[in-house]
């Protein structure tokens, strides 16, 4: 990527397996990507893709055993964050890199006051007094949306509902000011009214505060309304990279295509049945030495079965792991 | 939560007179007769007469009555007119529950053997609490170290091997083979000074070990399931996202919801406790409330026998409201009313 300045978040060659009683899992191989200043990035994939392992990765809270990073650099700050100590990493997790879960029906703790988990971070990081966190907890609950907020932060999670809990979610990771904020499925286990409310909500705070944002989701539709650009991710690994319009546009690895024709249409020939990628996501059992998608490919042939395509680019700021990519893909 | 409690104690009212009767019905249904152990020279007629005056000729439902009346209206008042050195309601005249075998009246005897029992056995539990929540703790978030194999197997052993055994074990070890501790309690000492209160020390760490293993066993297993239940949620993610330290993260957001199921547990089993160191009382001849009742039942003596068990029955009420209130406090979701 050029530009290489303003980039907050660089991640080179990242490499994450688990150990488990069945040999290893290879959740995330090779993963190289960069994030700027006040950008919005998407992930997308389907459910074990790697595009949660990879985030979680970055920032040491997969629980090791069974995992470990095996290979890579992610580079915050001027600084390895693989190679951090575990208190320095605690000092920036929380406080310059905010995380949203994707179930806020158990991502808060049942049995506190949604005031108290506020108030700790801004404890721990800004070293806050009682009172001084309290103001700060109140000002995030209404910068979030929420009504009555100096009220509700007496309130217990199982008070608030699903969009919500959400909603104290984001106040809680945005709290001390975070550079980056990760944003693991947050719209995923909320109803599609919600979902869009809190869309609008992101939005509306990224203008307002500029962190950069990375939106973890399986819904391209999510992805389209709010993204600057798009990580497709397969098997454990990056197959391409582009700028949202050209994701829609111009889609060059086969299982963009395919996930961009699974969308169903809500305009069209009502009997149409919905389109499905035919085959299982791979068992993850072995490095890749093969291109991971290549059983369900329907333009798979005897190179891909035989080594693993490299990100090549494309285009400015585009980039495909695919043999096919650029030269015939253009009358594909 | 108040308008709760005292609509759960309105409620145990008629669950313990329930209780109170069955209990009359079970020890009258016994073949045990408060004579059987006087000399066999006294002819049977002797006998009858002696049954006759400790008022067994009357009718079941008669004596049943006249126990309810000693116990739920006469003793009270007694036990209110000892503490303020009063004289209501008649006191002269009132009736006691007085024990066949000893003559003596047997809330007396309940009041003379309380306190040993209270400290051997209410120790017995603190300590075993006390050590029980830091093994659980720690074996749930080291899990599988050598120190949770260790905590394993300790606490099988706790749980598998009986006080009757494991006592008579310590005391020939710390009594016998090496002499640090005396193998019986003794009653008659009272703590004046330094050393007396060390005499003290030393005689209850026995039988105190004794039940704290037991009581560790349990505990430790309950407290490490649930902390080990707590651990892979998200909320504990979340707290790490925070950036907050471990010790925050375990001691604080995970032990209060491992706790909640644990100190339901731990109040359920206060009762058990109870009864289930009546052998360990026999070994070290801690003459408290376990050995009163089993010279009860072997005197045949009713009244002792039918009042300590509804005590424990009292108890088993008691904690499991305790138990009900406690879960409300620990977990907010929890509202009763």
């Amino acid at each position: 990527m050029p530009d290489g300045a303003s980039q907050v978040l660089d991640v080179r060659d990242l490499n994450t397996v688990f150990r488990t009683r069945n040999g290893e899992v290879h959740a995330v191989n090779h993963v190289s990507f960069s994030l700027k200043k006040g950008e919005l990035l998407g992930v997308v994939g389907e459910s074990g893709s790697g595009k949660s392992v990879t985030m979680m990765s970055l920032i040491g809270l997969l629980p090791s055993p069974p995992a470990e990073v095996r290979q890579g650099q992610v580079l915050f700050d001027g600084r390895d964050l693989l190679q951090t100590d575990a208190d320095t990493l605690r000092d920036i997790r929380g406080a310059r890199i905010g995380f949203v879960f994707q179930d806020p029906m158990t991502s808060l703790n049942p049995v506190f006051t949604v005031g108290f988990q506020l108030r700790e971070p801004l404890k721990r990081h800004m070293g806050m007094s009682k009172r001084a966190a309290n103001k700060r907890a109140v000002e995030l609950l209404e910068l979030v949306g929420i009504p009555d907020a100096a009220q509700r932060l007496k309130d217990y999670p199982h008070q608030f509902s699903g969009g919500m809990r959400q909603r104290v979610m984001i106040a809680i990771a945005l709290a001390c000011d975070p550079e980056v904020l990760i944003a693991d499925e947050p719209t995923t286990a909320l109803d599609v009214t919600i979902q869009a409310q809190i869309l609008e909500l992101v939005k509306e705070l990224r203008q307002k505060l500029g962190m950069a944002i990375i939106w973890i989701t399986h819904d391209l539709g999510v992805i389209a309304g709010i993204a600057d650009r798009v990580l497709v991710m397969y098997g454990g690994q990056v197959v391409e990279q582009a700028p949202v319009r050209e994701v829609f546009k111009n889609p060059q690895h086969p299982y963009t295509k395919a996930l961009l024709e699974t969308i169903p249409h809500v305009r069209g020939e009502r009997a149409e049945r919905l389109q499905v990628i035919e085959g299982q996501p791979p068992m993850l059992g072995d490095a890749p030495t093969a291109c991971p998608f290549r059983t369900r490919c329907p333009q798979a042939f005897e190179r891909c079965a035989r080594e693993n395509p490299a990100r090549a680019t494309i285009s400015p700021g585009h980039d495909v792991a695919c043999f096919l990519a650029g030269s015939e893909s253009a009358d594909a | 939560m108040l308008n709760y409690t005292l609509r759960r104690l309105m409620f145990s009212i008629p669950v313990l007179l329930f209780i109170s009767f069955i209990i009359f019905l079970i020890l009258d249904l016994a073949p045990s007769d408060p004579t059987g152990n006087l000399p066999l020279t006294i002819p049977p007629e002797v006998r009858e007469k002696i049954r006759e005056s400790l008022g067994l000729g009357q009718p079941m439902p008669v004596r049943y009555y006249k126990w309810c009346v000693q116990f739920f209206v006469n003793e009270p008042l007694n036990i209110w007119d000892q503490y303020w050195g009063t004289c209501s309601f008649g006191c002269e005249d009132r009736l006691r529950v007085v024990s066949y075998v000893t003559r003596s009246p047997v809330v007396d005897l309940i009041v003379q053997r309380m306190p040993q029992t209270l400290w051997v056995v209410g120790m017995s539990y603190v300590v075993g609490i006390l050590i029980a929540i830091p093994i659980g703790v720690i074996s749930a978030y080291k899990q599988y170290s050598w120190f949770d194999q260790t905590g394993t197997f300790v606490s099988m052993v706790g749980f598998s091997v009986p006080p009757f055994f494991s006592g008579v074990l310590v005391i020939i070890i710390f009594s016998v083979q090496l002499g640090w501790f005396p193998s019986i309690y003794d009653t008659t000492l009272k703590v004046v000074s330094w050393d007396t209160f060390m005499l003290q020390v030393r005689q209850m760490v026995m039988p105190v070990m004794v039940l704290a293993l037991q009581t560790t066993a349990q505990i430790s297993r309950f407290m490490r399931a649930s902390m080990l239940d707590n651990l892979n949620q998200d909320y504990v993610r979340t707290a790490r996202a925070k950036g907050m330290k471990e010790s925050v993260v375990l001691l604080v957001h995970v032990l209060r919801n491992s706790l909640i199921p644990v100190i339901t547990v731990i109040a359920l089993g206060i009762p058990a406790v109870f009864g289930g160191a009546i052998i360990t009382e026999q070994v070290f001849k801690v003459n408290g409330i376990g050995q009163l009742l089993i010279i009860g039942i072997q005197g045949g003596d009713a009244p002792l026998v039918q009042t300590l068990t509804f005590i424990f029955a009292v108890m088993i009420v008691m904690a499991n409201l305790v138990a009900d209130i406690m879960y409300g406090i620990l977990d907010p979701r929890i509202r009763y009313d």
